[in-house]
């Protein structure tokens, strides 16, 4: 099979335009003869549920949550990146796409990328009108800052809850598709198959996590928007029930995977305090404007350190490395998510790191508290300082705070087209579950921008074409396929619950998250990955003959949840790696140490690798089968980045 | 059923009664406090007596009257009602809570307060204004003119030591009530604002303390002085 | 620290449920409180028991999914979520009393997981406005006064985890609605739904079985985002203007 991206022809800036006009349309009639499923309720699911039930077609919405308002889009800080040009300094939607095609160091599809930034201006429109109380100047206009390195500041926000605001935004249009009978909800309902008719999406198979009922619901499309897979590393920033379960399942349908083994660590999480520690907290990046990282300069004073036989503050000057600003004379603590992540690696591994463990490093705010007060740090900073108190017990304005990297993100997922329809016709994916736009490596206050523009403005235009041409037979749960999938379903939780051996859901998930952080986090080395590789089948096999799942599944039955979804996570964890092993070359968030400049940076290779590596499922156990779609770049030039 | 009917059945609509009824008794004790002033004069209740006819027989009070009578009926009515919704709402309670960390005694205990408040106000009618209604009052004679002589009964009955002590105590019940119940009665009704609100609860809190106060403060007079 | 946890346990809806207590060691200071619960569910599920099944998500404070009421407290000791606090709260060997949020229209699923769709229909009710995605103006035709914009946020960042409601001695939910209500009409976009919403939207309240309002500010107390009170009394506002003035008879 041929990859077709289905990338209109055109130039660039009227691709969208003509592919808009090109798409057939479904007669307004005859909408409400259609029925759409959207899993997950996240900014991309909550968004498209919304405004495909608002143009009249049927949609069931799904999550796993108790309430669709809880999806982890919720979370996101910083703000959402919109080419208004409200600045007037010299943005637009071509320098949108610029920066982003850049950031993601050239691995993503340049038509993909230039109707996100096209579609950016359309989406603060929507959100200001249902509501969403942005941050405003005084003469009550929108408020923009500058994020994440960029020159201009684009960056819509609603102080550090921008996510949230989003998400309450589009919960509250979809809450209001649910009031007028469009949308029925299905809260703490979790997806566990796809069913797929004569090479279509036609359904899927849900479990009731209250009930455990296994149910089946048919629907001319299926929409995918249900997240990114972080928590394969079981430590990262995302929920706790985040998963890659209902992207995994559309993959071993049909769907191909593509660059599974992108992943955005994010330099200024909260470290882990220890063994018990079950997720990461963020911090916001805009903290290293004023922080300056360092470790102490030898390992004995590491050391000292970490036995509490000597603080922080105790350390002379002489005796710190400011290594950022040390090795990036001109960009210093200000160096983009992947270079401050992975020198933070670098210095803990020569035993210089801090905190108990030895993963940390500082982020010191004395110099800045001196050159400011510490009034100017706390107007700036304030929250961000009371949420480290808070968690850590440490104040960080005496002591300096201590931070470590953190799986934050994946811009991996789902292949999709210019449509976002996966290999299977008819099951799309939105938002962070699909690849499409954030190459290598995601720019700040873009995931929102994404999700959003998805869910608003693509997949309206490109589920009618679909559904336009398939037209509008009914569907119902009576084909055998559906009865099938769901037995299999049930077959597969009977196995789970029948195991009944001695090791928690949660040894395996540690055990599988401590492999792919180490050997597949911030930087990786074939020889590292052919060993995490065969580490993993056998845990795979051990988990499988050995997890232990308490209870039945005709009751809420959170260890099954688990079960089910770490079981998934032990597949994809294979998958990422063997993506970072074909991938012989670094760039964005995947760093392989045997490719790199001399200084000691990303090196990509653009004459080989410049391409999206989706994979395809060929069967348990067996190796899946690699397709290419080359990415070509019309309209901007491949540069190699550098911050020294 | 009607806007009006769905309105005060709603619990929006519930609370605005109570908060319409409590700010009207509040306004019926200022009044009545004020009257009361009377029992200082030393004019062995001259002046006392005569504001006690006016306020049984000007037809203006009769209307205020039958407003203040409205609305401690519907004030317990709907107290009651509201009661019934609050406990419904919560059917199996906590082991353990620590609401004192986070709310007043008295804004948790409003209903008990109230119910002290009734059994009293049960009594205190019993005694007075039953009597100057239909009990056998003794009459006086001023410029001859013909008075009940409520004055002789309030003296007389204020010279019972428990009744005195029974007085004093509902007034600290009523302090109570009404330490909450004024600013609430604002909130209730709305009527919350940045400039208003502080003195509102300034008000309030001066309010809960001297009314009852005064009132408390006649019977111990009348007790000590007669 | 060594602790006794004093957890309700309850096998379904249907079911009566009890206390059991529990003992767990090795808890260290820097722990969440939902982390020291991850530890008993290893350690019963280790024994072959049942873990104790509890609604927990992001673990950073904003999903609004957590909802243990700790020691007598929504949320615990702290004004923050369950998933913020920390077990430098507490002392070594203390006994921790856990209980679900109580109330008729949160009723118990399993342990201490309720149900919360009740704040769902109050929001499908009204809580929003009423534009289809595109045809809306240009965001900056809409201006807002920065003042308001930012009250207008402090009523929006409410996470829907019905603190107030367990916190309420009448599990009212006036907090919960009277922000969305106050977000709203505070807004220019919220100006043409504005009466209806309340109307609605309280009406949805009532249905649910929610308590009436006694004013005793506990909710507010409690909210891990400091939803003020004084959204309800903008609420009653609007709603007792919104009845005598609106079109529906």
């Amino acid at each position: 099979m041929i990859l077709d991206s289905k990338i209109p022809a055109g130039p660039l800036a009227e691709k969208w335009t003509k592919h808009k006009f090109n798409s057939k349309l479904v007669n307004p009639a005859n909408k409400r003869k259609y029925e759409v499923i959207v899993v997950g309720t996240g900014l991309a699911g909550a968004s498209a549920a919304a405004s495909l039930a608002e143009l009249g077609y049927n949609v069931k919405a799904f999550c796993f949550q108790d309430s669709p308002r809880r999806a982890h889009s919720i979370a996101a800080q910083g703000g959402i990146n919109a080419a208004k040009n409200y600045q007037n300094d010299g943005d637009s939607v071509f320098r949108l796409f610029y920066d982003t095609v850049k950031g993601g160091d050239y691995r993503a599809r340049e038509a993909n990328v230039y109707r996100l930034a096209e579609v950016s201006v359309n989406i603060i429109d929507q959100c200001v009108a249902q509501g969403v109380p942005f941050a405003r100047e005084y003469g009550g206009l929108l408020a923009n800052r500058s994020f994440g390195g960029a020159q201009v500041s684009r960056t819509f926000y609603a102080r550090g809850q921008t996510g949230q605001q989003l998400l309450l935004g589009a919960y509250s249009a979809l809450s209001r598709q649910v009031a007028n009978g469009k949308v029925k909800l299905y809260p703490r309902t979790e997806m566990m198959d796809v069913v797929v008719i004569d090479g279509q999406a036609k359904g899927i198979v849900t479990r009731n996590l209250i009930t455990g009922a296994i149910e089946t619901h048919a629907a001319h499309a299926v929409l995918l928007c249900t997240g990114g897979y972080g928590n394969v590393f079981f430590l990262s920033t995302n929920a706790m029930g985040s998963n890659v379960t209902a992207a995994w399942r559309a993959h071993k349908r049909g769907a191909y995977f593509a660059n599974p083994c992108y992943t955005q660590i994010h330099p200024t999480c909260i470290p882990v305090s220890g063994d018990h520690q079950s997720k990461l907290t963020l911090m916001s990046e805009s903290l290293r404007n004023d922080g300056r990282v360092w470790v102490p300069a030898s390992k004995e004073m590491a050391e000292k350190l970490r036995k509490g036989e000597i603080k922080a503050n105790d350390i002379p000057e002489n005796e710190r490395d400011y290594y950022l600003e040390r090795k990036y004379p001109s960009f210093g603590n200000l160096v983009p998510r992947d270079v401050a992540s992975r020198n933070a690696k670098y210095v803990c591994d020569e035993g210089r790191g801090v905190n108990e463990t030895g993963e940390a490093v500082f982020l010191d705010f004395r110099d800045a508290i001196k050159r400011d007060t510490e009034e100017v740090i706390r107007a700036k900073y304030g929250n961000l300082f009371d949420m480290y108190q808070q968690i850590t017990g440490e104040n960080p304005y005496k002591v300096p705070m201590m931070i470590y990297p953190a799986v934050h993100y994946t811009m991996g997922g789902l292949w999709v087209d210019y449509n976002l329809m996966t290999t299977v016709p008819g099951l799309y994916a939105l938002g962070e579950a699909n690849f499409s736009d954030h190459g290598a490596n995601r720019l700040g206050a873009s995931a929102l921008m994404q999700g959003l523009a998805d869910g608003y403005f693509v997949i309206p235009y490109t589920v009618g074409d679909y559904l336009a041409q398939i037209g509008p037979k009914p569907v119902d749960t009576n084909h055998p396929e559906f009865e099938k999938t769901a037995k299999e379903v049930k077959e597969r939780i009977q196995k789970l619950l029948s195991i009944k051996g001695s090791k928690t859901v949660d040894y395996f998930h540690k055990k599988l998250g401590k492999i792919m952080w180490n050997e597949c986090g911030m930087a990786r080395t074939a020889e590292g990955l052919s060993k995490a590789k065969a580490e993993i089948k056998a845990l795979r096999a051990e988990f499988w003959k050995d997890v232990k799942v308490l209870g039945d599944n005709e009751e809420l039955n959170q260890s099954l949840e688990k079960a089910h979804r770490v079981a998934d996570f032990l597949e994809l964890g294979e998958l990422m790696i063997d993506d970072a092993l074909n991938r012989n070359e670094s760039c964005g968030g995947h760093f392989r140490e045997e490719y790199q400049t001399p200084e000691g940076e990303a090196l990509r290779d653009d004459e080989n690798f410049a391409y999206v590596a989706a994979w395809k499922y060929t069967g348990d156990n067996q190796e899946e089968e690699l397709y290419k779609e080359p990415l070509e770049f019309e309209n901007v030039k491949l540069t190699q980045r550098s911050y020294k | 059923m009607s806007w009006v009917t769905k309105t005060l059945s709603s619990t929006l609509g519930r609370k605005l009664i109570m908060g319409l009824t409590g700010l009207f008794l509040i306004l019926f004790l200022t009044g009545h406090v004020s009257g009361n002033l009377l029992l200082f004069k030393g004019d062995d209740g001259q002046a006392f007596n005569i504001y006690a006819k006016f306020m049984t027989t000007n037809p203006a009070v009769k209307i205020l009257s039958y407003l203040t009578y409205i609305s401690i009926i519907g004030h317990v009515i709907w107290s009651i009602w509201l009661t019934r919704q609050n406990k419904a709402a919560r059917p199996v309670g906590y082991a353990e809570s620590k609401a004192s960390t986070n709310s007043t005694w008295s804004s948790r205990n409003m209903g008990i307060l109230g119910t002290i408040i009734l059994i009293f106000l049960v009594v205190h009618l019993q005694g007075f204004w039953y009597e100057m209604h239909w009990g056998n009052v003794p009459t006086v004679t001023y410029e001859g003119e013909e008075y009940k002589d409520l004055f002789r009964i309030v003296t007389f009955a204020f010279q019972n030591e428990l009744l005195v002590a029974g007085y004093v105590i509902a007034m600290g019940f009523l302090g109570f009530h009404l330490s909450h119940g004024f600013a609430s009665a604002f909130q209730t009704l709305g009527l919350s604002h940045k400039k208003y609100s502080p003195a509102i609860e300034t008000v309030g809190k001066i309010y809960c303390v001297v009314v009852p106060a005064v009132f408390a403060s006649m019977p111990l007079y009348i007790y000590f002085t007669s | 620290m060594k602790l006794t946890l004093k957890v309700w346990r309850q096998k379904n809806n249907a079911d009566q449920g009890k206390f059991v207590s529990y003992p767990v060691e090795g808890i260290s200071k820097d722990m969440s409180f939902l982390e020291m619960m991850d530890v008993l569910n290893e350690q019963l599920t280790e024994k072959g028991e049942d873990p104790v099944h509890f609604d927990h998500d992001c673990r950073e404070g904003i999903c609004g999914m957590c909802s243990m009421y700790i020691n007598g407290k929504p949320h615990g000791p702290q004004q923050t979520t369950t998933c913020q606090l920390h077990m430098r709260s507490f002392n070594d060997g203390e006994t921790i009393t856990i209980e679900p949020w109580r109330a008729k229209a949160f009723p118990v699923v399993k342990d201490l997981v309720v149900d919360r769709s009740s704040f769902d229909r109050i929001i499908q009710a009204g809580g929003y406005v009423s534009v289809n995605t595109g045809g809306v103006p240009d965001a900056n035709e809409i201006p807002i006064p920065k003042k308001i914009a930012d009250e207008a946020f402090d009523a929006a960042t409410c996470i829907g985890c019905g603190a107030c409601v367990a916190a309420c001695k009448n599990a009212s939910a006036m907090l919960f609605t009277s922000a969305k209500i106050s977000q709203l009409s505070m807004l220019p976009q919220g100006q043409v739904e504005r009466k209806e919403r309340a109307e609605k939207m309280i009406a949805q309240m009532d249905a649910e079985g929610f308590g009436a309002c006694t004013n005793t500010g506990a909710c507010a107390a409690e909210c891990p985002k400091g939803i003020s009170l004084t959204n309800i009394a903008r609420m009653n506002r609007e709603y007792f203007s919104a009845v005598v003035s609106s079109e529906n008879v």
